[in-house]
């Protein structure tokens, strides 16, 4: 069987022919099925977003953008033009985010936004639907991504802060999902002292609190001397790592929560001392064995390192394409 | 093994200086003989397994990852030890026994054949997790790359047990790993090492460039900065040695100098390769380049050493006949090497000459003038400096000669590694045949990797990946738009090299945004400054 017509990669997004609209769109367009609230695929002025509650919101927080939002709970199957019937997935990746699956004259189409398969306290679970058509991304897309298990990682942080009681220890997060992620972590590790944060992360984490993730005392650095931070947890994006913003605080520990610190030399460039390897995405396993669970009729990998993930699938006989779309970041997670 | 794994990857995360040496020293504090003294040997690059190459970790894996995915990774990654870490299979059953130590392991890899590794570097990465395979990999192959060289090292050990690092740093030579006697001394108050009949390395007396100082030369001489390699030699009870810059024995890469030397003496001075490029025709030296094809030769032909003689000038005495001159300051050393040179052989001998001046400012007009391509520049000492090592502001001073500079366009950008894996930072620059306008091409003429800061790497960075137009395979070709001005010591024909031409210490001088392609040089400018 050859790929539907009525799906279509082009440079800017996916689009869904028969219900003339577009999937993470990276332009403005009349009608957007968005999958999660992150910068690169929840663009604003869309004339319709169709996206969970979560993800509205958090785009409403960031572009204003209540006009035209249409929301889609979890689950929930919704009939587009064209005979087209789009449902709203958990994708476990941040809050609200979700896979859409597609379904027109009898073919499934998955597409994936950002996922990952391990546990999250601040999302719902990512959930398998079988499909002929799985659009994935591969941000961590190379054998040599396994995240180790969080738990690890945050016992880390955590012994770093008691070795320098005299200290802070700044770690560098993205400021949707990973921060609140990390945030939450510690409290289930049991470490209830205030965390600082730097003034970008507080209205997402404030949001994420009043979606019903609670995060503990959470304080501003803005309001705080360098004296009442000694031996505090302070999070900040990762582009204030190295800034002069951090000159106020007590000498601090550079963390920072990423995949990418897997690789030593990554987190070198970066002026980590502390590298947590803490991932929104999926693994290299979770990326194969997720494929081999949905086990469709072909994937198509949207953005990553999809030359690793295509000859994966050629290896295991799977047929597979690269979309190459525009516009994905991944730099940061 | 995990203690060390630890430190190496402690030492990869930690920048500062103080943080290193105490690492360092908690860690040789902490462990056991011969554990640390291993450690400290492999921090320092002085242990060597012939059997273990990094072609033999990507062999091993060759054989257990699909040879596509390795080099993605590798690619990514930008180091075989680490990529190999990662992807190295976990052991199907889990293993019994524990972790190796690192005495363990040294003695493990020692005993290694270039055909037993394959079946027993495996058994010990089953023992180990990625971290330690890491640790194990590059313990096994030497280049730590952790920001610690030698004599870091040597602060720390002073630093670890209280003891003077100009001692250790004498010691240090006239051991071998693991540094028992070194650690019984510093750790557990033993007679020292006895040294004074051991032809020893002495550390390096080295300079600061000039920048803007202007010196007296009432209190300074000057001499000429020759472009060959530094050495010493050691000659003690009938025995000579050869050592390089770092402190590295090269003796069996030059053996007409064992022979050469036949007096009690440790001098200080430049290797070269007979010719007439540098200094004329009389007692001239070749280029560097000609000197290159003899580095790094573990044995050397009779041919190469008929084509290609080694003599060293020479710059200083440490010590003549069991004195140790050291102490003394530069115009007595030198008058006690003056009064030495009738006794060395002149076929291998000769004495770097003082060039006179009356003033500074006439000083900078020989420097100026003299465009010989290979000297390098000026060295200035004071007169009463004693010999010490490393680098102490005010003693001496290198006065580098003013680059060459010409206008390339880039033409091809490749990879780094290390810190600057997945950046694009190796670049190809080529000149034009002809005028662009009339059907010139662009011809490759050097490649550089460095003379810009983190901030022009990105932008560079950046360039190469929005205007490539070709790749082949770790290689991007770029739509040759930008303008390098290149700096360079000096310019040399070359067969190797398709433009004929070979640069000197070629860097990125200033990246030229502004200037159009068509206005870089022309290959003729290029070899306008050739010097044969």
């Amino acid at each position: 069987m050859s790929a539907p017509h009525w799906i279509q990669p082009h440079p800017q997004g996916i689009y869904v022919a028969p219900a003339d609209c577009w999937v993470d769109p990276s332009v403005a367009v009349e009608r957007a099925l968005v999958t999660h609230g992150h910068a690169d695929h929840a663009r604003g002025g869309h004339g319709e977003t169709l996206a969970t509650p979560e993800t509205l919101a958090i785009m409403d927080l960031r572009y204003n953008t209540r006009a035209g939002a249409v929301p889609v709970a979890y689950g929930e199957t919704l009939r587009l033009a064209g005979s087209v019937d789009a449902t709203y997935l958990p994708a476990g990746h941040v809050l609200g985010s979700a896979q859409i699956l597609l379904e027109h004259a009898g073919e499934r189409v998955v597409i994936t936004g950002d996922y990952k398969r391990r546990p999250d306290p601040t999302c719902a679970p990512f959930e398998l639907a079988p499909c002929d058509i799985f659009i994935t991304e591969a941000t961590f897309g190379l054998p040599v991504f396994t995240h180790p298990p969080i738990a690890e990682e945050i016992a880390k942080l955590l012994s770093a802060l008691a070795a320098n009681p005299e200290a802070c220890v700044l770690v560098g997060a993205y400021a949707l999902g990973k921060a609140q992620r990390v945030i939450a972590e510690l409290r289930a590790a049991g470490h209830h002292d205030p965390i600082y944060l730097h003034g970008a992360m507080e209205r997402m984490c404030r949001l994420y609190e009043e979606l019903g993730v609670p995060l503990g005392e959470l304080r501003l650095v803005a309001d705080h001397t360098k004296e009442e931070m000694r031996g505090a947890i302070i999070i900040c994006p990762p582009s204030a790592l190295n800034d002069r913003w951090s000159r106020r605080l007590p000498d601090p520990i550079t963390a920072m929560a990423s995949g990418w610190m897997r690789v030593r030399q990554r987190a070198r460039q970066r002026n980590v001392e502390l590298p947590l390897v803490i991932s929104d995405h999926a693994d290299w396993h979770e990326l194969t064995r997720t494929v081999e669970e949905v086990n469709p009729r072909e994937t198509w990998i949207t953005h990553g390192r999809e030359e690793a993930l295509l000859r994966w699938h050629e290896l295991h006989q799977r047929k597979a394409r690269a979309l190459a779309l525009v516009g994905y970041e991944d730099e940061d997670d | 093994m995990e203690e060390f794994a630890d430190l190496v990857d402690a030492l990869i995360y930690t920048r500062s200086r103080n943080g290193k040496l105490a690492l360092i020293a908690d860690y040789l504090r902490a462990t056991p003989d011969p554990d640390r003294g291993w450690a400290l040997a492999a921090l320092t690059d002085g242990l060597d397994f012939p059997a273990v190459k990094s072609s033999t970790i990507r062999n091993l894996l060759k054989d257990r990852v699909d040879p596509v995915l390795w080099s993605l990774s590798r690619d990514f990654v930008g180091d075989t030890a680490e990529t190999a870490s990662f992807l190295w299979p976990e052991p199907l059953r889990p293993v019994d026994a524990a972790p190796p130590t690192v005495s363990e392991a040294v003695a493990s890899l020692a005993a290694m054949t270039r055909v037993s590794v394959m079946a027993e570097l495996p058994r010990l990465l089953d023992r180990l997790d990625a971290k330690g395979r890491y640790a194990l990999f590059k313990l096994a192959t030497g280049g730590m790359r952790v920001g610690v060289s030698a004599r870091l090292a040597k602060i720390a050990f002073a630093q670890a047990f209280d003891v003077e690092v100009d001692k250790v740093e004498e010691y240090w030579h006239a051991l071998a790993p693991p540094y028992s006697e070194l650690f019984a001394w510093a750790a557990e108050g033993a007679d020292p090492p006895d040294t004074a009949n051991m032809p020893l390395f002495r550390p390096f007396m080295l300079a600061h460039p000039l920048e803007d100082t202007e010196v007296d030369l009432a209190d300074y001489v000057a001499e000429w900065k020759w472009d060959g390699i530094r050495v010493q030699l050691v000659h003690v009870h009938g025995e000579t040695r050869v050592y390089s810059r770092s402190g590295d024995d090269i003796s069996a890469t030059f053996p007409e100098l064992i022979d050469a030397l036949a007096i009690p003496a440790v001098l200080d001075g430049e290797l070269l390769v007979r010719g007439s490029h540098q200094g004329g025709k009389e007692g001239g030296a070749a280029s560097f380049n000609a000197l290159q094809q003899r580095l790094g030769r573990k044995t050397v032909s009779k041919k190469m050493l008929a084509e290609a003689p080694a003599f060293v000038r020479l710059y200083d005495a440490l010590a003549i006949g069991g004195d140790d001159l050291r102490a003394l300051p530069w115009n007595e050393r030198r008058a006690q090497l003056e009064a030495l040179m009738p006794r060395l052989p002149d076929s291998h001998f000769d004495l770097s000459q003082i060039v006179e001046a009356e003033d500074f400012a006439r000083l900078a007009q020989i420097r100026e003038g003299a465009r010989d391509d290979a000297i390098e520049g000026l060295m200035l000492k004071r007169r009463d400096s004693p010999y010490v090592a490393g680098r102490k502001t005010g003693l001496w001073y290198k006065w580098k000669r003013d680059p060459l500079l010409v206008d390339c366009v880039l033409m091809y950008a490749q990879r780094g590694s290390g810190k600057r894996s997945s950046f694009y930072s190796d670049y190809t620059f080529g000149c034009w045949t002809a005028d662009p306008d009339q059907g010139g091409e662009l011809l490759p003429v050097g490649k550089a990797y460095s003379g810009f800061t983190d901030e022009e790497l990105k932008k560079l960075d950046r360039h190469v990946r929005q205007n490539t137009v070709n790749r082949f395979g770790p290689v991007r070709e770029t739509d040759k738009s930008l303008v390098f001005e290149v700096a360079f010591d000096s310019v040399h024909a070359s067969k190797r090299h398709k433009s004929g031409l070979a640069m000197r210490f070629p860097r990125i001088h200033r990246i030229r945004w502004d200037k159009p392609a068509h206005e870089a040089d022309p290959i003729e400018a290029l070899r306008a400054l050739v010097k044969e």
